[in-house]
Order: structure tokens, then C-alpha cells, then sequence
């Protein structure tokens, strides 16, 4: 592959005797969207705390931009240029749309060990808290309280506060989980338009939305990975339709 | 709210501390020099508890040693200089607060209560066993701090209205000093950490820096409550530091209300004025103290300070009270 954003390579993650990644090798391309599929269980999520340190790895290695990102912790890879957002949502529920994506953009100053100064002062930060509250379509919600939107909203939030972090490369888990089908469609649309100068990785479970817009696609199935490969390459696969497309017809 | 309408009954209320001396006797002055003192304690242990989400239960560790090096440092000094003696006590404390907090920040809930308990009581009782610094007897200082320029006296604690007014500016310079600091980059990301710390680290900030910082901070302003404690009262004592005026003090930040930093020095004035008067009128004043502590909580649970805009909202009809607690508790629900 040409241009790798990030390397996996034979990455295991254990829990006791419980397997969740095993022997994982996933190379993703600069550019592309990138969806991870697979039943529950199949240690997606598991796989991308992995890449953003929320959990270390039991073994393997992995690589942003050829840089050894394995054992950093999490706030170490978020200055490297990796945001992510959380399947179950992870917010500042008390604080206003704003705050919330002030936070998350004041992270991108040199240091916030500053005593002395209103923060109100830091235009920089004003600016690209604005400008992620635009693209996630919250502005109109900027004084709102996080607890008092709807779940929709806190999702598009969710990934407005990634956003605000101007990461090179996105990790998304589940960002359409529990949306309603007008939300779902918006913000299928603003991933598209964050592909145009983004990489993204995305966990999702809406196959619909999957196959709509991601460049390759990999299937995990109980912490291994079944198949990679582009969207009509997995769609033909026989694997694939035994292991994880057939069962998902039949349970539904 | 606007600015003005919340910093209204500050305003008035530092203007009344302001003229008090003007008209309360000597006894007076000096129960509200030590309000004042409890205040800037309490006040400084909000920072960890009401905007940082640290809940230090050791607190009291830093405003004795505040106090004790005061006293050891100057137990046989023929004068002491303000200008020694200040920087001496508030970087004891730092200090002390740096190597407690360095401990402590790596865990947290009930973990931290644990270690910032264990830790202070580590200090308690090595002041208590330690006959060169009086044991449980505690040390006397028969001097009160001076500033001097040359052989003038600029500024002497002698005198009760003197070290009320200085005691006074401390508060207030403390007060300003958090409300700049809470507004600053710095600010917000604690504020941040309090509610949501993982979230915080996952957008890229080390966050055990910050309430290391934090730590020390608060750390510093019971140092310098601990100083003006020692330097007023002309004695310090192991009691000081024990667990049960950390608990104390965090009662009087509850009491008063949590992350507001007024509330603390409502909360102190509350309860040093009833530690002082409730004996008065029975022997079970504990009991009723205790009893007051439990209605406020239940009835006023964002503290007493609480009790004003909810006045002010229940003139004005307006429903917003019950509708933010509502949203609160769907915000815990879904939390």
C-alpha cells in the first residue's frame, strides 16, 4: 500500500482468558473511509480503543504516519493528530454545546497551564470551537445544555468535539448508533464531506450507511478478522455472507 | 444572570466586612478575623472539591503546616518580618501539598479520600510526637508578624483591626486570584476534569498535571489560612491538622455550597458563629449543629448560598429552578 496512515500489526488484546483482538494486521490508507464491521463481540470497539490508548495492547505494534504509537496514553495520541469519538456517549453533560467544544479546542493551544487571561481572550480557540459547532450542525445549540438535547444531538456534539480537535485522522465508533433516519442521513453526509480532507476509521452496525460510503471494509468476527477488502469484494464474499451477513438476516 | 445582579450582594456584603471594625467591639473583630481565616481554608479546599472534583480529605494538613512554620521558624525570633514569615508558610505548604498531591491524584473516589486521609494524619502525628515542636502541647508565639521598611513599621498584626483588614485583603485577593484563575485556559479544563476526566484526557490533555496544579494551589491558600490562624492566635497545635477539621471544613464548603467559592465563606460564617453561640443556649449544641448541617443539605442541597436566587426566582414566577433540576437529574440518568 502507498500512502499508510496507520499500521496495525498482529496487535492482541486480552481480558483474563477472554481473546477480544487476536493477531490483528489492518493497514489504512491516507484519504479513505475505512469501516470495521462485524457482529458484537468481534472486539471492534476493543480494537479502537487500542489505537487510542485507551487500552494497551498485549502485543503487537502499531504505527501513525510511521511513528510508533503503541504504549503512548491516550492524551499523547490525540496530540499526534488521532480523534475519536465513543460509542456510548461521552460528553460534558453539564456544560453548553460551546463549552463543550472549547474544551476539546482549547486542547490544541500550546499549554492551558495559563493562569492569568480570560480564556475568552484566545480568539484562535473561539474560532475553531465555532467552526467544529458549524460542521457538526450545532451552532443554533451553542448555549444549550449538553444534558438537555436530545440524544441525536449529543451524538452530532459527540463527534463536533473530535472535530474541534482538527485531527488528521478520525476514529468513529458507531457515530449513528440510536440516531433517528433524518440525523442519520446528516450525519452520513457530514462524514463524507470530512472524507474529503480526512482519513476515517468507522465502527458501524447500519450496513446501509456502511456500504453507502466507505472506501474499504474490514470483517471482524470473534477478535479475528475475516476479510478486507473494497465494498463490492466483501458484498461477493462467501466468508463473509456465511459468517456474519447471513446471520445478521436471520436474527433480524 | 448578569455579572452585576450575582456580584451585587458581594459588593455589599465585603462592604459591611469593610466598615464592621467601625462598629464591632474588640471580641467581635476577632471572632470575624477568625471567619475570615476558616473562609480563605474552606474557599481554597472549593477549588479541589467544587472545581476539580478532587475531594480532599486532608486538607487540614496544609493549614497547619501553614501554621507551624510560622511557629518554628520564629518561635525565638525577637521580631517577625511579615515579608520572611508569609513566603516561609505558603511555600511549606506548596511543598507539602506538592508531595501529597503527587501521591493522591493518581487514584480517585474513594481511593483519594482514603490517601489524602492517610497522608495528613501521617503529618498530624508527627507533629504530635515530636516533643522539639511541642508534642500535643503545640508551640506559642508571643509575636505577631510586622512589616518593616527600615525601622518604620509599615504594617503591624498587633493590632486587632490591623490583622483584620490584612486578613481581610487575603481574603479577597484569594477570592479574585481563583475567580482569574477558573476563568483563564487553566479553568476550564479543570472545570472540564470534574466533570468528565477520561473525555478530558482523550482530547489530548495530560490531566494529572493539571490537578497536580490545582492540588498545590489549594494546598498554598490553607497555608496561608494556616499562617494567619498561627500568627493570630498566637499558638499552634497538632489539633490543627486532624482529620476531623478536614472534615469540618469539608462541611462548611457543602454547607455553604459547592463550587461557588462565596459559598465557603457564607458557610464558614455559618458555622463558626454557631459553634460559638449554639453552646450558649445548650449542651447538646453538637446535636443541633449537626441537625442544621443535615436540613441544609436536604432542603438547600447546592448549599445555603443557594437560598438567594431561589428567592429571587420564586418572586419573579419563574419555573427554571424545577426545570434545571429536572434536566440534572435526566442529565444523572442518562449519565
Amino acid at each position: 500500500m502507498a500512502d499508510a496512515i496507520l499500521q496495525i500489526d498482529r496487535v492482541s488484546k486480552s481480558f483474563g482468558g477472554l481473546i477480544a483482538t487476536n493477531n490483528i494486521t489492518i493497514e489504512f490508507e491516507r484519504g479513505q473511509i475505512h469501516a470495521i464491521i462485524g457482529p458484537n463481540g468481534a472486539g471492534k470497539t476493543t480494537l479502537i480503543n487500542l489505537l487510542s490508548g485507551d487500552l494497551l495492547p498485549n502485543d503487537g505494534t502499531i504505527l501513525f504516519n510511521g511513528r510508533d504509537i503503541t504504549h503512548l496514553p491516550p492524551h499523547k495520541i490525540s496530540q499526534l493528530g488521532i480523534g475519536r469519538s465513543y460509542q456510548k456517549t461521552n460528553i460534558f453533560a453539564e456544560f453548553t454545546c460551546f463549552e463543550n467544544c472549547w474544551v476539546a479546542a482549547q486542547s490544541r493551544i500550546n499549554t492551558s497551564m495559563r493562569f492569568f487571561r480570560p480564556a475568552s481572550n484566545l480568539k484562535a480557540v473561539e474560532k475553531r470551537t465555532e467552526k467544529a459547532l458549524e460542521l457538526c450542525g450545532l451552532s443554533l445549540r451553542r448555549d444549550s445544555r449538553a444534558s438537555a438535547m436530545s440524544y441525536g444531538e449529543q451524538r452530532q456534539l459527540e463527534i463536533g468535539m473530535m472535530l474541534a480537535t482538527e485531527p488528521e485522522l478520525l476514529l468513529l465508533d458507531e457515530p449513528l448508533a440510536g440516531m433517528g433516519s433524518e440525523e442519520s442521513l446528516q450525519v452520513i453526509e457530514l462524514l463524507r464531506r470530512l472524507a474529503e480532507d480526512h482519513t476515517l476509521i468507522l465502527i458501524e452496525h447500519d450496513m446501509d450507511a456502511v456500504f453507502s460510503i466507505a472506501d474499504q471494509l474490514t470483517v471482524m468476527v470473534n477478535g479475528r478478522i475475516l476479510e478486507t477488502g473494497t465494498v463490492g469484494q466483501i458484498r461477493s464474499s462467501q466468508a463473509v455472507q456465511e459468517a456474519y451477513l447471513g446471520v445478521d438476516e436471520e436474527t433480524a | 444572570m448578569s455579572t452585576l445582579t450575582r456580584s451585587l450582594p458581594l459588593l455589599a456584603a465585603l462592604l459591611a466586612l469593610v466598615l464592621f471594625p467601625l462598629f464591632g467591639s474588640s471580641f467581635y473583630v476577632g471572632l470575624v478575623t477568625r471567619i475570615i481565616i476558616i473562609a480563605i481554608f474552606a474557599m481554597s479546599l472549593d477549588l479541589l472539591i467544587g472545581y476539580t472534583g478532587l475531594v480532599s480529605f486532608g486538607h487540614a494538613a496544609f493549614f497547619g503546616i501553614g501554621g507551624y512554620a510560622l511557629a518554628i521558624a520564629f518561635q525565638d525570633a525577637s521580631v517577625i518580618h511579615l515579608w520572611q514569615a508569609l513566603p516561609l508558610s505558603l511555600f511549606a505548604a506548596a511543598l507539602a501539598a506538592l508531595v501529597v498531591g503527587w501521591v493522591s491524584i493518581r487514584t480517585s473516589g474513594i481511593y483519594f479520600i482514603m490517601i489524602t486521609l492517610a497522608l495528613s494524619q501521617m503529618f498530624f502525628y508527627y507533629f504530635f510526637e515530636s516533643p522539639r515542636y511541642g508534642g500535643d502541647d503545640g508551640i506559642f508565639l508571643f509575636l505577631k508578624p510586622v512589616l518593616m521598611v527600615g525601622s518604620e513599621d509599615i504594617l503591624n498584626l498587633d493590632h486587632e483591626n490591623n490583622f483584620y483588614y490584612f486578613a481581610l485583603s487575603c481574603l479577597v485577593l484569594g477570592y479574585l486570584f481563583l475567580v482569574m484563575i477558573l476563568q483563564a485556559p487553566f479553568g476550564k479544563v479543570i472545570k472540564a476534569i470534574k466533570v468528565n476526566e477520561h473525555r478530558v484526557r482523550a482530547l489530548g490533555y495530560s490531566t494529572n498535571g493539571y490537578k497536580l496544579v490545582s492540588f498545590v494551589i489549594a494546598g498554598t491558600l490553607a497555608g496561608l489560612a494556616g499562617f494567619l490562624e498561627g500568627a493570630h492566635t498566637g499558638y499552634i497545635n497538632p489539633a490543627y491538622m486532624s482529620w476531623h477539621e478536614s472534615g469540618v471544613c469539608i462541611a462548611i464548603v457543602i454547607l455553604g455550597g459547592v463550587g461557588t467559592l462565596y459559598g465557603p465563606i457564607v458557610g464558614a460564617f455559618i458555622i463558626v458563629l454557631l459553634q460559638n453561640f449554639l453552646p450558649e443556649f445548650t449542651e447538646h449544641w453538637q446535636l443541633l449543629l449537626g441537625g442544621i448541617v443535615i436540613a441544609v443539605v436536604l432542603f438547600l442541597p447546592r448549599g445555603a448560598t443557594s437560598l438567594l436566587p431561589r428567592i429571587r426566582s420564586l418572586i419573579r414566577m419563574e419555573k427554571s429552578i424545577s426545570l434545571s433540576q429536572e434536566e440534572k437529574a435526566k442529565g444523572d440518568a442518562d449519565g
